[in-house]
Order: C-alpha cells, then structure tokens, then sequence
C-alpha cells in the first residue's frame, strides 16, 4: 500500500496527470459556472426578504467555501509533507495558497457589499466576518513565512507548521454561526435533512459550487506544475519532458 | 436588480475579476517555472 502512494506523490507522476486532468476541470468550471451565473442572475425568482440582493449568495458562498476548502488542502497536504517527508505535499501546500488566499479574499468582499444592504454596514467584528479575516492573515502568514528562509525545505516546513496550528480556524469560522450570536444568517444549503431553498434558486447556487471546485482543481493542476518544475529542475525526468 | 444593482454588479466583477486573476497568474507561474527549467537544460550543454 505504501509502495503506491509514494508512486501516487511522485513529481513526474504528478506533473502529468496534473497536466492531464487541467484542460477538463477548466472546461467542467466555465459550463457549470457559465450556467450557475446565467441562472442565478436571470432566472432564480428574488427572494422573499432580501430581494435581488440575495444574488450576491452565487459568488459569495462558493468563495467562502472554497477559502475553506482550500485552507484544508494546505494544512493536510502540509501535514503530509511534514510527516511522511514526500516533497509533493510541500508542492500543493505551496500551490494552493495563493489561490485560497485570493478566494478568502474575495468571500470578505463580497460579503462586505452584501452585509450594506443587508445589515446597514459594510463591516462588523462579527465572529464569522473576523474568523474569516482571521484566515486571509493566516494564509498570508503561511505564504510569507515560506519565501522567509533561503533553504526551501526550512520555508516548507515552517510554512506547514503554521498551516497545521491554523487549520482549528476552519471549524471555528464554519460553526462560529451557532456557537456565537452572529449578524451572519445560519447554514441554507448544508442544512442537515432539507435545503431552505425552492430549487430555482439552489440549483444554480450548486453549480457554481461545482464549477468554483473544478476552477479551483485547474489552477491547481497549473500551479502543481510550475512548482513541480521549480523544484525538479535538476532532475532527469524534467530534463526529458523539456526535450520532447 | 431592485435597488440592489450597485452591491450585486461589483460582487460578480470583482469575483470574476479574482477568477480572471488566478488563472492569469498560475498561467504565468507555469511558464516561469518552464523557462527557468529550460535555461538550466541550456546550462548543463543539452539544449541544443
């Protein structure tokens, strides 16, 4: 079995099926978020309270979870770096960071100009909007701290480290709803038993889920490669897959 | 948009913009880390 997952995390591996599975994420992530945002502007009803302002939820909830998400990927792929010593893991830590970073941001923006109309004010120190913040700085922390040492494996283990101590954040935001008085509404789509929304509205919402996550798995793919190929330059399977 | 047109077209630009951005910059990160890998290919004599 460990025999396979070595041979699953190494770099010539991982650069080809990256490689091979971008051009599909990207085209699942532009027809599911070019439906999702077509059906979500047009032709999902306003609702009931909020208006048409409601429709900031298709880009603002996927952002969210995909800043979750993505804070994750780091901590686990760190963790598997840090552990098992496979540079991989390194590789997609590092690869994933900036892309959470920008997602993590744009959940705060967005939710910013929703909560003006909503709320009265574009920000609260609200337990969900300031645990939120609390990981655009984390992802900056993890970033930053990695480019600090000159010896690359110091930066990446340092940078895991502060990924791992970090990733008590992604609870903390997800249920900071419930266990604190918040201005932030509670869960709608990942209620446990049913949804509270009319199909019209959460199936383009779902979609766009959908296409953050294969957008998010074609960046990486990118990413993965370029970081594969900074950090194997010198080995002889680069020096072939240049040649051909 | 109901009077909510000026929070809900900022929100899709700049998402969009932020998607736009990342596909941009790990585009170019790829490339970087390319030319990079082919210029230490050159300096080792095989690049040619």
């Amino acid at each position: 079995m460990w025999t396979w997952f070595y041979r699953l995390a190494s770099p010539p591996f991982v650069y080809r099926t990256a490689g091979a599975l971008m051009p599909w994420f990207l085209a699942a992530a532009a027809a599911t978020i070019g439906y999702g945002t077509i059906a979500g502007l047009a032709f999902a009803p306003p609702d009931y309270q909020q208006g048409d302002a409601f429709r900031i939820i298709y880009v603002h909830a996927p952002s969210a979870w995909l800043s979750l998400f993505a804070y994750t990927t780091l901590a686990v792929a760190g963790a598997i770096g840090l552990i098992w010593r496979i540079k991989m893991g390194h590789a997609v830590a590092a690869a994933t960071a900036p892309i959470g970073a920008s997602f993590t941001l744009s959940a705060l923006v967005t939710g910013s100009l929703w909560g003006r109309p909503m709320w009265g004010t574009y920000w609260a120190w609200d337990p969900r909007l300031t645990s939120e913040l609390i990981l655009l700085f984390l992802y900056v922390g993890v970033m930053s701290l990695r480019s600090a040492f000159e010896d690359p494996g110091r930066g990446d283990r340092a940078a895991a480290l502060l990924a791992i101590v970090g990733v008590v954040n992604v609870p903390i935001i997800h249920y900071s709803v419930v266990w604190w008085n918040s201005l932030h509404q509670g869960a709608t789509v990942a209620k446990i038993g049913k949804p509270e929304m009319p199909g019209s509205m959460l199936w383009p919402l779902l979609a766009m889920f959908l296409g953050f996550m294969c957008f998010y798995g074609a960046v990486l793919c990118m990413r993965l490669r370029g970081e594969v190929l900074n950090r194997e330059r010198q080995a002889a399977w680069v020096r072939e897959a240049m040649r051909s | 948009m109901g009077g909510y047109a000026r929070f809900v077209w900022p929100c899709f630009a700049f998402v969009f913009g932020v998607l736009a951005w990342n596909l941009w910059a790990a585009g170019r990160y790829q490339a970087e880390a390319r030319k990079r890998a082919l210029r230490s290919l050159a300096m080792m004599g095989e690049g040619q």
